[in-house]
């Protein structure tokens, strides 16, 4: 079941001298079994996007379905909501409270209702999905590095089977080494368990690399939503947002403007040296 | 939910409250209690209402925004309310079975609710024109005379301001944890209050350790700039009165002097009624 959000707006401190629109009139549809990527600058307004898509925050104006249904209604079970829809935070690690990991991960299924057996399963199938390491499943979270405590942190709330994930900024913090290891273990997520991914991210490399749709949020509104291909083509206009284009694109754009024929709308690194090879290979 | 606290809030805008000394500040509030516990009579009462109305409509706070730290202390009040009306001895206005309700009891119990809204109102306003920073200043330099009696001001002053400046980010904190948690299916609203104390359990266990954490962390970012305890420290922006700090100064000293007189009418009015009989007339 798609998620529609329909002109939401989000004004913050309404009733002092200073409101802030945190949101503003956005409209999206985000049908199941998508991959996409939500960047902005800091203040942009994704981290709040994200906490209406699973009814944490009530928007000002606007509505939200699922399955058909209005999640601000006051008959609307937001904890089916939840289990449908899983939110991972920034810093996920700062949630961990059980004495070991397994019992941290098996918080969300028990709360949503799954019998003990179901429950230990989910917990075994979402931390062998986020590739923790099985000689610590019994550890204490706060014995794990950063990166295991965010695998943790994750599968706590894959645990709960969700068809939508929501990551927000799911790699601060973390070596390049430990980004994208939690980045293809998402893909992987994406490919094979068919879960629909929104990855929030400020970093255009992580999202040109994965996603097949892009959200560019700017002062609450939003600025593009198409394919990554498209949305990096608008260099200037992202820049203008304080948002750059990935760093393969600018080689390749510097080198057409000194005239080598390379592929302007290469986004990886790969994509980049192979199309500026063959450009190379035509001009000798 | 939880952002409805406004006790400890600064409220930012432009005003002549905003730009006071804390120190005048301090000693106003003060002065203020004080004369709110003497008043005697009800224009006394008229005279504190005027005073504070003016305070706040100096101050550009919008009004709403300090009667919504009464909502706080909604319980005391009718606790309050409830015993002074029941529990004090007179002339019964109402009798109900076995409780009695007494004109003193209505009038006790309507003075005590007037002053304990006063009372939270006009510290509110203290606080809502008055950076924690500059209020600590102001503390520090205003108790600055119990160094006599080897009380480590500057170091108390630091913690206090350190506790006042951690008050927000806790707060934002503890939000964050709660919706993380909701997110994972936490109820925390449902169930008997064992079952909801319970529930706060994954909470609080994040809560301390970031707590730990960010304590850690500032003590070392202080060390590493060699704070090495209070005093002797300067300050970039010392607290030296201006012009209108006098004028505040004096504006409270009359408030002060026409409490006295007016919240306490009667007595110095019988005192001069005395004068008047024992000495002139005979």
């Amino acid at each position: 079941m798609p998620l529609i959000l329909d002109h939401i707006s989000q004004i913050y401190n309404a009733d002092t001298e200073h409101p802030v629109k945190a949101l503003d009139d956005v409209s999206l549809v985000i049908p199941e079994g998508q991959f996409i990527g939500v960047i902005g600058h800091t203040g942009s307004g994704k981290s709040t996007l994200m906490q209406h898509l699973n009814g944490l925050m009530k928007p000002t104006s606007g509505t939200i379905s699922y399955n058909g249904q209005d999640i601000s209604d006051k008959d609307f079970d937001k904890k089916e909501l939840r289990k449908h829809v899983g939110l991972v935070f920034q810093y996920p690690e700062h949630q961990l409270f059980e004495t070991d990991v397994f019992a941290d991960v098996c918080f969300g299924p028990k709360n949503i209702g799954m019998s003990k057996k179901e429950t230990e399963l989910a917990a075994f199938d979402a931390l062998r999905k986020v590739a923790f390491p099985e000689d610590l499943y019994y550890a204490s979270v706060f014995e794990l590095s950063g990166g295991q405590k965010r695998r943790a942190a994750i599968a706590g709330v894959l645990a709960m089977k969700p068809d939508f994930l929501i990551l927000d900024e799911p790699t601060a913090g973390l070596d390049p080494v430990g980004r994208y290891e939690i980045l293809d273990m998402v893909a992987k997520l994406h490919k094979e368990a068919g879960i629909t991914i929104i990855l929030v991210s400020h970093s255009m490399e992580d999202v040109a690399m994965y996603v097949e749709r892009v959200v560019v949020m700017d002062h609450g509104r939003v600025a593009f939503d198409d394919t990554p291909k498209e949305v990096f083509s608008h260099s200037e206009e992202l820049e203008e947002m304080g948002l750059a284009i990935p760093e393969p694109m600018k080689i390749t754009k510097k080198l057409i403007e000194l005239g080598i024929d390379a592929d302007p709308g290469a986004l990886t690194a790969t994509e980049a040296a192979d199309s500026i090879y063959e450009a190379l290979k035509k001009t000798k | 939910m939880i952002r409805d606290i406004t006790i400890g809030q600064y409220y930012q805008t432009e005003s002549v409250i905003h730009r006071l000394d804390p120190r005048v500040k301090l000693l106003g509030t003060l002065l203020f209690i004080i004369a709110l516990f003497n008043y005697k009579n009800p224009l006394g009462y008229v005279l504190g209402i005027a005073f504070l109305f003016m305070v706040i409509k100096l101050s550009h706070v919008p009004v709403k925004f300090i009667t919504k730290g009464l909502k706080g202390i909604v319980i005391i009040m009718l606790m309050t309310v409830l015993i002074n009306l029941f529990l004090t001895p007179g002339t019964a206005a109402l009798t109900l079975g076995k409780v009695t309700i007494t004109y003193e009891g209505i009038a006790t119990a309507f003075t005590m609710m007037l002053r304990l809204m006063l009372l939270i109102m006009g510290s509110s306003v203290v606080t809502l024109t008055t950076t924690p920073n500059n209020l600590t200043d102001g503390l520090e330099k205003g108790m600055g005379f119990l160094r006599v009696f080897k009380v480590p001001v500057g170091d108390v002053a630091m913690m206090m301001s350190i506790a006042l400046r951690f008050i927000p980010i806790l707060l934002e904190e503890t939000d964050r944890i709660m919706k993380a948690q909701l997110a994972r299916g936490a109820d925390f609203e449902s169930g008997n209050l064992i079952k909801k104390a319970k529930s706060l359990v994954p909470v609080l266990v994040p809560l301390f350790v970031s707590a730990f954490r960010r304590a850690g962390d500032l003590a070392m970012a202080m060390e590493a700039r060699c704070y090495r305890g209070g005093d002797g420290r300067t300050k970039m922006k010392p607290l030296i009165y201006k012009k209108r700090d006098v004028i505040a100064y004096l504006i409270l000293f009359s408030f002060t002097i026409g409490s006295i007189f007016i919240g306490r009418w009667h007595v110095i009015s019988d005192f001069f009624y005395s004068l008047y009989v024992n000495y002139i007339l005979k």
